[in-house]
């Protein structure tokens, strides 16, 4: 098992009038090479999940177990080692003062101790040439353009290729292609199927957009009040739309789904 | 004149060492670090001291480093583990450093006339290779009656400057030096990538103060005293020294960028130098000179940069219209 959630709680603002019950007592096992794609209306638990898994955020109780260790308490910083992730927003996964083959080679020292040799050594630059030519963006030939001087597509595809290629044990996606057009979001979904099967890489990745919840993965998972409410996996998922996928969420709640993004994406 | 020009260009480099410790917290680290205004003297004070003891100059020098970098490394824990704001950070550590300065001078100002210093330790063996002789002929030549006492100090400075500027180009390369860069330029991004930002921090504003009080200690030795009072105002003079550095030379890369920084600082030098010699103006106008000095370095070049916008713009509509 490459991630194990225990009975994870969290709260916040415990005791105020303001108190929310984020994560209620949540299991989730993730076996090698599963991809789980989360979906939930606004303040269901997603990114409290995400966070938790991170490490952004400690439970209150329960663990969280990579590759049979307890890293519970261990520090983010310490947890990216095991862990890859993009975020939302493209300007968050990048340093935008940096050129792309320095991005890259502090993405690639992740899993290693950083040391006082020269972070873009001429092996390295031909690896990112060929890693940079998979995104079919022509970035390979502009390894010392500054990263912010990318458009927000290129600059969630390098985020996407940074967090994977150096296969980290568990990736998590968290609604990466949200603030992006609609082509481009699915250029970085595509890319995103691609990577994953590529390293076979163990994926949570939350998202607003029914259609590619129901496009990727192997699992399914909706999320609502802090809970998991519905789990879909298989044969399934692939019968799964997202008529079936409403009403099932009115079943078990008893209410419409509320979120239009939800619905409209 | 010619004297006082080569007198400040002498300074400029050694302030340069201090501009570069700026440049690194300020730019690299994105950390605007008041603790300068403290190190420098700590570096001052510890060199001095060192120096009056019987420590050989080269090792008094390398001690008041040493202690600029616990100074600024203990501005980053505050600031990390402290949780406390960068510029309080800074201020704090500035104002123990006053106190702790006394202490280590005992008074308020240490001389060091008759004690030996880097400078004069190098000057006998320069005296030596008779370069002094061949520069100071040329200079003759050229119809300058009155030429410098000595060229060991200048050359030995920009010696020293370059070896540290090609240092720091080569560390913030370095996978420990590019994960610096990004923890001021994106800290969230970078300790997705596990790097510990905090030891960074730290680490990071250790060696910008071990830079300052390396050229608080050197200034020290220059000008033959360690003063309690002699830093302050120095993070303008660095910030100034940063600012006209990048908008008269360029940032295109680090070593571009470092390399503009050891000018500006040298300019400023020279431009203090020669607004001095303007007839109404004092030495107690240094520091209105220096703010002058940023706020034209910061302003200037967004009013050209306006200016080049706005007069493409006029020729693009010019074009259409004679179209």
């Amino acid at each position: 098992m490459v991630l194990n959630l225990k009975d994870v709680s969290i709260t916040f603002n415990e005791g105020t009038l303001d108190e929310k019950k984020a994560l209620q007592h949540t299991n989730l096992q993730l076996e090698q090479g599963d991809f789980v794609t989360v979906i939930g209306s606004n303040g269901a638990g997603k990114s409290t999940l995400m966070n938790v898994i991170s490490g952004s955020l400690k439970p209150d109780i329960g663990s969280v177990i990579v590759d049979d260790k307890d890293v519970t308490m261990l520090k983010e910083f310490k947890r990216s080692q095991y862990i890859g992730r993009v975020f939302q927003d493209p300007m968050a996964g990048t340093a935008p003062t940096m050129t792309i083959e320095e991005n890259l080679a502090m993405a690639y020292a992740r899993n290693k101790t950083r040391t006082l040799k020269s972070g873009v050594t001429k092996k390295r630059k031909a690896l990112f040439r060929e890693y940079l030519e998979t995104l079919h963006l022509g970035l390979e030939n502009r390894l010392n353009a500054k990263v912010g001087m990318l458009s927000g597509g290129e600059r969630q595809a390098l985020s996407l290729l940074m967090a994977t290629f150096t296969e980290p044990n568990i990736l998590l996606l968290d609604e990466h292609t949200a603030a992006l057009d609609p082509s481009r979001a699915e250029l970085i979904t595509n890319l995103t199927g691609e990577v994953v099967e590529k390293f076979n890489l163990t994926t949570l990745m939350v998202t607003h957009n029914m259609q590619q919840a129901l496009d990727l993965g192997n699992r399914l998972i909706m999320m609502d009040k802090g809970q998991i409410i519905l789990e879909v996996s298989g044969e399934e998922k692939q019968a799964l739309t997202i008529e079936k996928l409403l009403a099932e969420f009115q079943r078990i709640r008893g209410e419409q789904m509320a979120n239009d993004r939800a619905i409209l994406g | 004149m010619f004297l006082s020009i080569f007198s400040a260009v002498e300074s400029g480099f050694i302030y340069a060492l201090m501009a570069l410790g700026v440049y690194l917290s300020f730019r690299i680290l994105d950390f605007p670090d008041l603790t300068v205004d403290g190190s420098f003297v700590t570096g001052a004070a510890v060199g001095a001291i060192s120096i009056i003891n019987g420590v050989p100059p080269v090792l008094a020098t390398v001690f008041a480093a040493l202690a600029g970098f616990l100074a600024g490394t203990i501005t980053g824990i505050l600031n990390t583990k402290g949780k406390i704001n960068p510029l309080l950070s800074g201020i704090l550590m500035m104002i123990a450093l006053y106190s702790i300065n006394l202490r280590i001078m005992d008074k308020p100002n240490v001389a060091l006339i008759r004690e030996p210093t880097i400078f004069n330790d190098v000057e006998g063996f320069w005296e030596m290779l008779g370069i002094d002789a061949f520069l100071n002929g040329l200079l003759t030549n050229t119809g300058l009656d009155r030429v410098p006492g000595t060229w060991a100090i200048l050359i030995i400075m920009i010696i020293v400057t370059i070896v540290v500027k090609l240092i720091t180009d080569y560390f913030l390369k370095t996978e420990v030096g590019l994960a610096l860069r990004a923890t001021g330029d994106n800290e969230k991004m970078i300790r997705s990538f596990s790097a510990n930002t905090d030891t960074l921090t730290i680490v990071g504003l250790g060696i910008s103060n071990a830079l300052v009080a390396l050229s608080g200690a050197l200034v020290a030795q220059y000008g033959g005293f360690a003063d309690v009072s002699m830093g302050i105002g120095m993070i303008v003079i660095g910030l100034a020294s940063v600012i006209i550095g990048e908008a008269l030379f360029g940032t295109k890369s680090i070593a571009r960028t470092t390399l503009a920084v050891i000018g500006g600082a040298v300019v400023y030098r020279i431009v203090v130098t020669l607004a001095l010699k303007v007839e109404f103006l004092e030495t107690g106008d240094m520091r209105l000179i220096t703010a002058l000095l940023v706020i034209i370095a910061l302003v200037a070049p967004k009013i050209i940069a306006a200016q080049k916008e706005a007069s493409r713009k006029r020729r693009k509509r010019q074009e259409l219209a004679n179209r």
